[in-house]
């Protein structure tokens, strides 16, 4: 078992590397740099001298080798650097909002497990029954719609109902408060951005539970338990289900990836000031640095959720643990 | 001796969209108190339906016992409610599958498998449990049970595999097991040792055995009386020696014949019932093994024959079973 985690943690350096050697060719292959987008960036008459001396100041004109070299050694020294944009360090515009996009990234998780295995579960079992018929409709309708309109009907739907029942409207607050001083003025924030993208995460998990299911359910080994005489709770919860979970871990790994650096346009619809924001403002200002850092920043998060659900395989199937 | 299982007039079909199929189509058999009866016969034929219908294991849809009943110590199995079938299933009547590798569940210790049954059916605490499930393991011939019951399936070979399916099925102290092809998916030097340990048992015990098996090597050796089974429906039943010293059905004589022997010279061919088993959505009204049987006279394609004795214990399905007799000893 610790061998597989060895392996594991050291197969993530070379990704981690290529990531980064990737992101930082790619950004320079974009025309432009971040003084001309600060200088001439609105069409009006830049002094070509003042650009140069920007792009002197933050070393655009050294080689791009040692530029690159200056990159590696700030990983290798835990040194983020500064944006280009806003001069100010990274690791505190990015500690600023990658708290946000962590706590509705989980807790849109939780949204999705808490939906999706239970649904999935009845569908399968219920096959082709209303039930079934009902929730494949809700899930195929979380896949349809986009989270943002989600979230948009969930803003007007709290607005009316609040109204209606209280006399004044109520909305989510825009200001973000730490979990830690006010736990509930936290939760009133990031639940329904939670719900509206955790409902369509559900979607694609409760559909790939039903249909993994379906084909356990099918299995020899789950005739045994009926054999046995097990009671159906025991052989679905005990016998089936386990078996049926590994794809629907992989969806939850990389669907929660995403969630970190993709919920640009829903947390422009609750107001947020998130990661993926930062992402979208970083990249239209050419800002190399900071999209640097959150490209890796989303790498490492993409590997740490793979190697995470590696170990929950190895956790569940005891044949890959020792394979 | 006293009956335990008395099936009668069993049918269970399939309802596909290629139509209805008629898997089991009127049997009738009976199992005394710990004897062992075989249902013989090739692929497809029912058998393993018969053997999932006592239990009420077809997957319905598309299966359904449509009619008949099956008597076990006195209870009508078909008339149970959910909660008492399981109360009989694993407890009183287990079954033994046909492929080890594939009937115990991967992810879950082979400890945890034999513990759930004593648990769920004998109300024991882990501790006493696990104790049983080392105890029967021993009973099976693994060595080292303690450490096997740590183990997942992966780790142990097919026989073993199959032995700890015996173990499971013998932990509660079944009246009756039901072995569908227990041997078929292991080499055959195992296959011995697993009949050995399932006739030895079975005696030593007192539990009933039904086995279900397309060898008729293994009939020969280890059942009492015999079922062989064609299209669905029981075409000769007798005792071992009657099935083998009096064939009285043209298909039992076929299936004897295209056993290869050791003691017949080597370069002969093997006779093989010629043709294929029929479509079971369309049975015609004759005899279903009229097409491949080269007895067949007029009456097989207007009438199907009833089982009728031809000595005591033993009957046949077959409008020639008299006059065959002559040409069937010439041809054993």
């Amino acid at each position: 078992m610790y061998n597989y985690i060895i392996k594991r943690l050291i197969l993530t350096i070379p990704t981690l590397f290529g990531a980064a050697v990737l992101v930082f060719v790619l950004m320079r292959l974009v025309p432009g740099d971040v003084c001309e987008v600060r200088m001439a960036g609105f069409g009006t008459f830049a002094d070509p001298e003042a650009i140069e001396i920007c792009r002197e100041n933050l070393g655009l004109n050294d080689p791009v080798l040692v530029q690159f070299g200056q990159v590696m050694w700030g990983y290798l020294t835990l040194d983020l650097g500064v944006s280009m944009w806003t001069g100010q360090p990274i690791v505190d515009e990015i500690g600023l909002r990658f708290q946000l996009s962590l706590e509705i990234a989980i807790l849109a998780t939780l949204v999705a497990i808490l939906i999706a295995i239970p649904l999935g579960t009845i569908s399968a079992i219920k096959q082709d029954t209303w039930i079934d018929y009902v929730v494949r409709a809700f899930s195929i309708a979380g896949i349809a719609m986009p989270s943002f309109w989600l979230g948009i009907m969930i803003i007007l739907g709290l607005l009316i109902t609040t109204q209606a029942l209280f006399g004044t409207p109520w909305m989510p607050p825009i200001v973000y408060v730490s979990p830690f001083e006010d736990p509930l003025g936290n939760l009133a924030q990031v639940f329904w951005p939670a719900v509206a993208t955790g409902y369509r995460y559900s979607a694609v998990a409760t559909r790939m539970t039903r249909s993994t299911l379906l084909e356990v359910l099918r299995e020899d080994y789950v005739r045994t338990a009926r054999a046995k005489g097990l009671l159906e709770k025991i052989i679905i919860n005990r016998h089936a289900l386990k078996n049926a979970m590994l794809p629907v871990v992989t969806i939850f790994g990389i669907e929660f990836a995403f969630l970190i650096g993709g919920l640009v346009v829903t947390e422009q619809v609750f107001n947020l000031n998130g990661l993926g924001k930062l992402f979208v403002e970083s990249v239209l200002t050419l800002d190399f640095t900071m999209t640097q850092q959150l490209v890796m920043l989303v790498v490492v998060i993409f590997v740490f959720m793979n190697f995470l659900v590696d170990l929950l395989y190895a956790w569940l199937d005891p044949r890959i643990r020792y394979g | 001796m006293a009956k335990i299982l008395e099936i009668e007039n069993l049918q269970t079909q399939f309802f596909t969209s290629a139509g209805t199929v008629r898997a089991v189509d009127g049997i009738t058999y009976t199992v005394n108190r710990g004897e062992t009866v075989a249902i013989v016969g090739e692929s497809g034929c029912g058998k393993s339906v018969s053997a999932l219908s006592i239990l009420r294991l077809i997957p319905d849809p598309p299966g359904r016992v449509v009619g008949g009943s099956i008597r076990f110590m006195g209870m009508d199995i078909l008339a149970l409610s959910d909660a008492e079938i399981r109360k009989v299933r694993g407890r009183r009547i287990a079954m033994v599958f046909q492929e080890p590798m594939t009937s115990l569940n991967p992810v879950l210790t082979i400890g945890r498998q034999l513990t759930e049954t004593l648990e769920h059916h004998l109300g024991m605490a882990r501790e006493a449990a696990n104790a049983r499930a080392a105890e029967l393991l021993g009973m099976v011939g693994i060595s080292d049970p303690e450490r096997r019951l740590t183990q997942y399936p992966h780790h142990l070979s097919g026989g073993m595999r199959q032995r700890v399916m015996i173990a499971m099925a013998l932990s509660c102290e079944p009246e009756l097991i039901i072995a569908d092809e227990p041997t078929t998916a292991l080499d055959v030097t195992i296959q011995a040792q697993i009949l050995e340990l399932m006739r030895d048992l079975t005696k030593r015990l007192g539990v009933a055995l039904i086995i279900i098996t397309h060898n008729l090597g293994v009939v020969a050796r280890y059942a009492d009386r015999v079922n062989v089974m064609y299209a669905g429906k029981i075409i000769e039943q007798g005792s071992a020696l009657q099935i083998y010293h009096q064939p009285s059905h043209p298909y039992t004589l076929g299936l004897l014949k295209s056993v290869p022997r050791l003691d017949q010279p080597r370069k002969e061919k093997l006779d093989p019932i010629q043709g294929q088993p029929p479509d079971l959505t369309r049975l015609g009204a004759g005899c279903a093994f009229r097409p491949r049987c080269r007895y067949a006279v007029e009456r097989c394609a207007n009438e199907i024959p009833a089982l009728e004795p031809v000595s005591e214990g033993h009957t046949s399905a077959c409008w020639q079973k008299d006059s065959l007799d002559q040409p069937l000893r010439d041809a054993s």
